[in-house]
This record gives structure tokens, C-alpha cells and sequence, in this order.
């Protein structure tokens, strides 16, 4: 819903590296345009303080988050969003970015081009924004040197050609006095080409190319034997009688009404908010994608993306995240970062992880397969944001780029003897017995002692313990937390085919990190699954020290253990807490077979 | 994607738009939100004779809440001040509301033309279990992707009209025909001058100092709340037509005229301890 329809309405965002003076200069250009309301103009203690609009940003100087400001002159209407340099505040530019035809990325003229130069221009250049003004800023301060701004035109061209950003319009500017914002400068005769809101008012706006019809189910609109499907249109047209193709169901049907609260329409455009109903009436769900049966989207689990981080924690290979897309949500994994961007060198480099405010590509791995189509042809069925799933924080944004159809290629197969079959023999129903806890907490001890019980008991169980698998299946994997989450992943997995087979898995693994658990307890869910806290304080764990590895970290040998230099997340919930230093091993025994008679497991 | 949304109805020109396209996108079925109104008891009479007609043509069923606890101790703009009477009557009241309701997304008509502070806010802003806004912790609000997940105990505002302008609104008025409180429309009406703004005595509850004397000027005002607080401006504007071209000339900000907003930051602060 934004407020103006206006063909030339232009959305463009001022970016660059922090103090090169972007909230000047949209201070500078909103003055000169005559647009600030008096009062706001007195109030504000200088032109950066027009858009700064929160206390902190004004007493530290700098922005923080994004700022928009509407504003129209004669020839055009304008929204403009001022974004912070600061590095630390990459998600606020990337918010603006991500809805902007057109970027002012400002170049300090005494500092020159800067890390965030490059990181700004590689995800304006990733969020498909075409048109860049190159803005040279404080050319007072070269003395409004030709030559000075020359340079730094050369430079950018060079980073701009590898970005892929080939309509860049530079322009040597002084926010503060305001020479080539609006008016030209007397300072800078040299320079020819036109001012800053000149070239706003007349570049053309992001060309809207001839898209497939596409619209995301936001609602199921049903009253007095009405039924109806609500959806903002996120591409192409639609008119009644098109034939159109619901997914992921893959369902065919015509459009049979475009109806509003004016009337029904006779077509319905891009960015229309409408309701259509089906013929004949098929099944439609929230979260399912509507769209032109010639010319559908992709539909896959898997796809190629740019993913932008956020996220204060790094992103992880293999850590479940929610995607949202268009209006449905799923979980999703990156299977493989295929690399990251080095912003100090501006190359590609092969990585583990993304730290914030990292840029890379990845393969993803969904739940389910979405429709989907890549981001170049469609911004808004293209793009996604990952979530976490225990902050619920908006932590990537990610651009689809192709999509990868390594699913249809290996289907599952189906066989004859089954969970069931096996369960009958054994006598038991398989289970998961998940035990975290620090080092040293007594995970393998408790483990043994229950094996032991249940073998007596005649029960099949089998015990992978974190030591030992680490000497094979996971040989190749140190303790860094990208592979800490795919030591745990090839666990569950392992657990998971055990389980089927029809044992009693018992997983003896420090599991520091609680999405990680929560990914086991859902990929095993078909299963009786209790996860089990060994809890004993470090300082015990550490008197201990069983394997000499606390002295270890401590003296600084070994990097990265847990409870010393890595995190461990104890369990919030976990179906057994058991207090070590309360309890004897027995007792813990006989907790723990308690709990599996109670669900069930054996009699 | 929420439990239980309700729409904030504040009587004026936004929340009029607002209810106006929640009614749109829901045909033909009704909108399945509540609608909540925070009365402070120093609303403009023709406020709530307003939202009552309204309320009864559209066959909506409205929530009125007050701060009762406030109202029996007094509280009031005249007594406590402006800030002390928004805080318990309009910020406190709200939670009170949003709690007693379990409601878990409260969408409002604010825009991020209004005032500086509100330029910085996202459309799904998120609040803490105590509704306190965190200015430097917003999520990032990519495309046309909303986050709406939520922890125990937090809530959303959402601001649908984030990115209209006060000309938007009144054009969309026009263009819909959407009927609005006649306080927006120029008349003479008897006003007081004080502190530098034009005051309009709407009941007895306003009583007159030395050498204050009403007085008949042509006046309308450019944003409702309590009549206390809310400055007219000077106008001839008696029609929506009339308004598009007076704001086209304008060199004055919608907000000038709110007593609660001035000193530095002070809407940043009210929205931080939880205020729309
Ligand atoms: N001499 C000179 N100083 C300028 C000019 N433009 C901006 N400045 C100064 O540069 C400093 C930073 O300006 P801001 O506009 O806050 O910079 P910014 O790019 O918005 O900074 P962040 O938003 O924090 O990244 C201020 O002290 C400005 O007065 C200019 O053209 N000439
Ligand atoms: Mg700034």
C-alpha cells in the first residue's frame, strides 16, 4: 500500500561508507527543494539532523537505521530513504536497498573509496538495483579539484565493473554548501554534466518488464458460500478467463471473477491487492502461489541464492532457519556456501560460515518444495529472509538465482519391510536417547550404565558417542561452530537410519547449541526422542577433567572448547534434567528407563 | 499470521483510510479484526459523536477502553500536564487494553511523515512483553517480506500507511469519498490563544484565565486528539478539494500543533515507553 500510484514516482536510497555525508546531502536536497516544513527546519541542529529522527543518532553523529522522507518537486515525486554507513547497521541499508529503483552511493573526495564502498555497491548490485549515482562528496575540501574527482571516478568504475553495475552517473558534490545538488556549482566549472536532482528528475525509473502473472495467497477470503483468494499481484496481469496453475499443487484452473469492493475488474495489475476466484473451484491454501499456467514460476526444495547476513550469530551450514517467500514459510537449510565475498580483497573466497553483515552464495535445502521464480525476473518471488528460529530474527536475506533440481533426480524409494515389521521382532519400539551436556559431565558414563540395563533387559540398543564417531564418520571435522552443526547433523541422521532399523539409540554428544537439538528432536520425531541434560557445573567438570582437555584450553592449547571459548546453551525443556551431583548413576538409570517405559518404548 | 490482531481506531483522518482499505481488502467478508478505541476522556465531543455514527453505519462492533484506575485518580491534561495525562490516559491505557485483550498485533494509521522519530520505523514494528519499542534493534524489513514471529509475551505494530503522506491521505479522501471528522473542515469556532496555540474550548473542563477570552476565528485542525493538547490552525479550508490545496502550500508540519510532541525526541520517548 504505498501512497503514490504516480508513474514517475522514484524510490532511491543515499548509501556509502559511514560519514561520507549521506544525511547531508538528502538534508541538502530536501532544503534546497524547499520542501521542509518550517518548524522542522528550526528544530533541526544542522542538515544531517533533518533525517537523523532518533536521540542516539543525533548525540553519536551517525545514522542508525533507515530514515524515509517523501518529497515531490514539479517534474517528480520521490521517496527517498537515508541509510547508515556504519558497518554495524548493514541491515538497516540493506532494508532500504531491497526496495529502491535507484542508489546515491557517496564517495568521501579526502578518504576515497572505502571497504563499505564496496560492500554498499555489492548488494545494491545483488538486490538488482540498475542505476547508481556516484557521488563525490566534500569536493570543498579538495579544493575542488578535477583531478581528485577523476581519480575516484576511475577507481569505481573498476569495482563497479566487477559488481556488474553498468549505469553509474558520477557527480562531484558539496552537501554542505550545496554545490551540484540542485544548483550548480561556480566552484566546479570544469564539471558539465547535470546536478544531482536534475538527474533524479529525469532518469527513468526501473523499467517494469512484461512479467508472468504471479500472486501469493494471503488470505482465503470465505463468507455466504463465497470463496475467494486474496493476494497482492507480484507480477504480470490477470484477467477473468486466463487459465492459471495453483502451486505447489500444480492444480489448473481459470480465473472465473477479479473481485473488489468497487466491483469486479475486467484485469488486475502489479502491485493491485485483489481477490480471484477459481473455476471450477479447486483447493487453494495460504502460503500457495496463483499464476500464469503458460509461464509458471520454478518449483523446487532446492535453489542457488545470494544471501546477504544480518544475523548477529554467524550462518551455518546445515543450521535449520525459517524461509519466508512470497506468503509461505518453511524450513530451510544452506547445504553447501559455495563462497563469500572478501570485501578487503573484493574477491571470492571459499568459507565455512557467514559472519554479519557477510555476502555470499549458497545452495539451500527447503522442507518443502515453494514456487519460486529467480530474483532477476521477479524481485518479489525471488527474494526470501531467513529467521531464526529461537529469536525469531530477520537474519539473511537471500536472492534466488537458479534452482536446483538435485531432488527430482534421487527419489525415494519404497520397501516391503518396514519400521513396523522390524518393531515386531524386536519386542520394542525404537527410541532416541539424546544426552548433552559439558565435557566432562558424565554423559558416557550415564550412557554406559544404561546400555547396559536395557541389554540386560534383553533390549537392542546401540551408543554413538561423540569421541568415537569423530574417528570416522566425522574424521574430517574440527570444532569450529560451522562444523560442530554438521557433526550434529551427520549424527541425527546416523540416529535416524538406527532408529528406522528399530534400536534404542542412545547419542552420548556435548550438542552445545540449542538449534541443533531442536533439529534433532524434529528430524526424529516419529520416535519416542527424550534429550536428556547431564548437568554438572563447569567448575566440577573441570576438577575432573577426565581427559586433561579443560587444562588444555585454559593454558590456551586448544581452541574453541566448550564452556571455556565456545558457548554451550543449556536446554530450556529437556524431558530429563539431571543433576548429577545430586544424584547417584543408578538413580539416573533408573530415570531414564523409567522414562522410556513411560512412553511407551517396552512394557 | 496473528493470533489476534485488532485494528487501533483513533477517530482521526488516518484511522478513517485505514478502516476504509481493511473493509476493501476483506471483501465481501467483514474484517476479522476487533476494533479498539482508547478513550481519554478528552476527546473533542465531535469525536465521539463521530465514531459512534460510524461505528453504527458500518455495523463494526467497537471496543472502548479507558484507564479507569487514571480516571478515578483524575488524571487529566489540565491537572498533571500534558505529558504526565498522555502517559497514563493514551500509553498506559493502550497496554492495559492490548493485555486485557491478549491481542498480539495492534495495526495503526501512523505514517512516517508525522515526525522525525516515526521516519525510523519499520511497517511490523516489534514490541518487547512489556510493549516497549527498541529503536536500535528493529528487524530489518526486506521487499515486501513481513516478520511477524513472535516470543512470548511480544506484540507487533503494524503501520500500513508507513509510507502515505498527509496529501495521500486527503487525496485518497477525496477519491473515495471517505467521511471524516468535521473538526478537519474550516468554521468559525470560539478559541482560546494559549501558549502560542489556538485552543478550542470544548467543554467547561477548560476554565479561562486572566485575560484569556475566546475568541471567533476560522479555524481547522490538521490532526485529532485531546482537545487540551491539539492546536487549530488558522483556515479557510472547508472542503477536502480545499484542504489538497491549502497543504500544497503549507509550510508548516502536521504535527505543529500537538503540545505532547514538543521538546527534543519527546514522541521518540513516548514510543519507546510503548505509545502508538
Ligand atoms: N566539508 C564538508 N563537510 C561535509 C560535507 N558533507 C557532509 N559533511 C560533514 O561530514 C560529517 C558527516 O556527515 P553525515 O551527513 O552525518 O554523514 P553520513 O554519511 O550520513 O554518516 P552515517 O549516516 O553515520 O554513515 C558531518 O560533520 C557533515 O557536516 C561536505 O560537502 N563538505
Ligand atoms: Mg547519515
Amino acid at each position: 500500500m504505498d501512497g503514490g500510484t504516480d508513474r514517475g514516482l522514484l524510490r532511491f536510497i543515499a548509501c556509502g561508507s559511514v560519514d561520507d555525508g549521506k544525511s547531508t546531502l538528502i538534508g541538502r536536497l530536501l532544503v534546497d527543494a524547499d520542501v521542509v516544513p518550517d518548524d522542522r527546519r528550526a528544530a533541526a541542529a544542522d542538515l544531517a539532523g533533518l533525517i537523523d529522527g532518533l536521540q542516539a543518532e543525533r548525540e553519536q553523529g551517525i545514522t542508525i537505521d533507515v530514515g524515509y522522507r517523501y518529497f515531490s518537486t514539479p517534474r517528480r515525486r520521490f521517496i527517498v530513504a537515508d541509510t547508515p554507513g556504519h558497518e554495524q547497521y548493514t541491515r538497516n541499508m540493506a532494508t532500504g536497498a531491497s526496495t529502491a529503483d535507484l542508489a546515491v552511493i557517496l564517495v568521501d573526495a579526502t578518504k576515497g573509496l572505502l571497504p563499505q564502498t564496496l560492500r554498499h555497491s555489492a548488494i545494491v548490485a545483488l538486490m538488482g538495483i540498475r542505476r547508481i549515482v556516484l557521488a563525490v562528496n566534500k569536493m570543498d575540501l579538495v579544493g575542488y579539484r578535477e583531478d581528485c574527482f577523476a581519480a575516484i571516478v576511475e577507481g569505481y568504475a573498476a569495482m563497479a565493473g566487477q559488481l556488474g553495475l553498468r549505469d553509474v552517473t558520477a557527480i562531484p558534490v558539496c552537501a554542505l554548501r550545496g554545490d551540484n545538488v540542485i544548483r550548480p556549482s561556480a566552484a566546479m566549472p570544469w564539471y558539465r554534466g547535470p546536478t544531482l536532482l536534475d538527474h533524479l528528475e529525469i532518469v527513468p525509473a526501473a523499467p517494469v518488464e512484461d512479467q508472468p502473472f504471479r500472486l501469493a495467497v494471503q488470505w482465503i477470503n470465505r463468507t455466504d458460500g463465497f470463496r475467494g483468494y486474496a493476494g497482492t499481484v507480484l507480477g504480470g496481469s490477470v484477467r477473468p478467463g486466463d487459465e492459471v496453475v495453483v502451486l505447489p499443487s500444480g492444480v489448473r484452473a481459470r480465473v472465473a471473477r477479479i473481485v473488489t469492493y468497487e466491483g469486479d475488474l475486467e484485469r488486475a495489475l502489479a502491485g493491485q491487492a485483489v481477490t480471484l476466484t477459481l473455476e471450477p473451484e479447486v483447493d487453494v491454501g495460504r502460503g500457495d502461489v496463483i499464476a500464469a499456467a503458460g509461464a509458471p514460476p520454478h518449483l523446487s526444495d532446492q535453489f542457488a541464492a545470494h544471501i546477504v547476513w544480518l544475523g548477529d550469530a554467524p550462518m551455518l551450514p546445515g543450521r535449520p532457519y525459517l524461509l519466508r517467500l512470497g506468503t509461505a514459510t518453511t524450513a530451510a537449510t544452506v547445504s553447501e556456501l559455495k563462497h563469500r565475498l572478501d570485501i578487503a580483497s573484493g574477491s571470492q573466497r571459499p568459507a565455512k560460515q557467514l559472519a554479519p553483515n557477510d555476502i555470499g552464495l549458497a545452495n539451500l535445502s527447503l522442507d518443502r518444495a515453494l514456487p519460486f521464480d529467480t530474483y532477476d525476473d521477479n524481485r518479489e518471488t525471488g527474494g526470501f529472509i531467513l529467521i531464526d528460529r529461537l529469536t525469531n530474527a530477520t537474519v539473511g536475506a537471500g536472492m534466488i538465482r537458479f534452482p536446483l533440481r538435485r531432488a527430482a533426480n534421487i527419489a525415494w524409494q519404497d520397501f516391503t519391510v518396514d519400521k513396523k515389521a522390524r518393531t515386531a521382532i524386536k519386542g520394542h519400539r525404537p527410541a532416541i536417547l539424546w544426552f548433552t551436556g559439558l565435557s566432562g559431565s558424565g554423559k558416557s558414563t550415564i550412557a554406559d550404565g544404561v546400555e547396559r540395563r536395557l541389554t540386560a533387559l534383553g533390549r537392542h540398543t546401540y551408543l554413538l558417542d561423540g569421541d568415537n564417531v569423530r574417528h570416522g564418520l566425522n574424521r574430517d571435522l574440527g570444532f569450529t561452530d560451522a562444523d560442530r552443526v554438521e557433526n550434529v547433523r551427520r549424527v541425527i541422521e546416523t540416529a535416524r537410519l538406527m532408529a528406522d532399523a528399530g534400536l534404542i539409540v542412545l547419542v552420548s554428544f556435548i550438542s552445545p547449541f540449542r538449534a541443533e537439538r531442536r533439529l534433532a528432536r524434529e528430524r526424529l520425531a516419529d520416535d519416542a526422542f527424550l534429550e536428556i541434560f547431564v548437568d554438572t557445573p563447569i567448575a566440577e567438570c573441570e576438577r575432573r577433567d577426565p581427559k586433561g582437555l579443560y587444562h588444555k584450553a585454559r593454558v590456551g592449547e586448544l581452541r574453541n572448547f566448550t564452556g571455556i571459548d565456545s558457548a554451550y546453551e543449556a536446554p530450556e525443556a529437556p524431558d530429563l534434567h539431571l543433576h548429577t551431583l545430586e544424584m547417584t548413576i543408578d538413580e539416573e538409570v533408573d530415570r531414564i528407563v523409567e522414562a522410556l517405559q513411560r512412553r511407551g518404548v517396552f512394557d | 499470521m496473528f493470533a489476534k490482531p485488532v485494528i487501533l481506531y483513533s477517530i482521526g483522518k488516518d484511522s478513517s483510510v485505514l478502516l476504509h482499505l481493511a473493509i476493501k481488502a476483506f471483501h465481501p467478508a467483514k474484517p476479522p479484526f476487533a476494533l479498539l478505541h482508547v478513550d481519554t476522556t478528552w476527546k473533542f465531543r465531535e469525536m465521539i459523536a463521530f465514531r459512534d455514527r460510524r461505528m453504527t453505519e458500518l455495523g463494526l462492533p467497537l471496543l472502548v477502553h479507558v484507564n479507569r484506575e487514571g480516571m478515578a485518580r483524575g488524571i487529566g491534561p489540565f491537572s498533571h500536564g500534558a505529558a504526565v495525562h498522555t502517559d497514563i490516559m493514551k500509553t498506559a491505557a493502550l497496554k492495559q487494553a492490548l493485555d486485557l485483550h491478549g491481542f498480539d498485533a495492534a495495526i495503526g494509521g501512523a505514517r512516517r511523515d508525522e515526525e522525525p522519530s516515526r521516519a525510523k520505523e519499520r511497517i511490523f514494528s516489534l514490541r518487547s512483553a512489556s510493549h516497549r519499542w527498541d529503536p536500535r534493534g528493529q528487524r530489518p524489513e526486506l521487499w515486501h517480506l513481513y516478520n511477524g514471529r513472535l516470543n512470548p509475551g511480544e506484540s507487533i505494530r503494524v503501520f500500513p500507511l508507513s509510507n502515505w503522506t498527509e496529501l495521500d491521505i486527503w487525496t485518497y479522501i477525496a477519491r473515495e469519498s471517505i467521511p471524516v471528522v468535521p473538526l478537519y473542515f474550516a468554521a468559525g469556532r470560539m478559541v482560546v490563544r494559549r501558549n502560542g496555540m489556538l485552543i478550542l474550548r470544548d467543554d467547561e473542563r477548560l476554565t479561562l484565565q486572566p485575560k484569556e477570552t475566546p475568541e471567533l476565528r476560522w479555524v481547522r485542525f490538521r490532526t485529532l486528539g485531546c482537545y487540551p493538547l491539539t492546536g487549530a490552525v488558522e483556515s479557510r479550508a472547508a472542503t477536502v478539494p480545499a484542504i489538497i490545496e491549502e497543504l500544497a502550500r503549507s509550510r508548516t508540519s502536521e504535527r505543529q500543533g500537538r503540545a505532547i510532541d514538543h521538546g527534543e525526541s519527546s514522541m521518540e520517548r513516548k514510543k519507546v515507553e510503548g505509545y502508538f
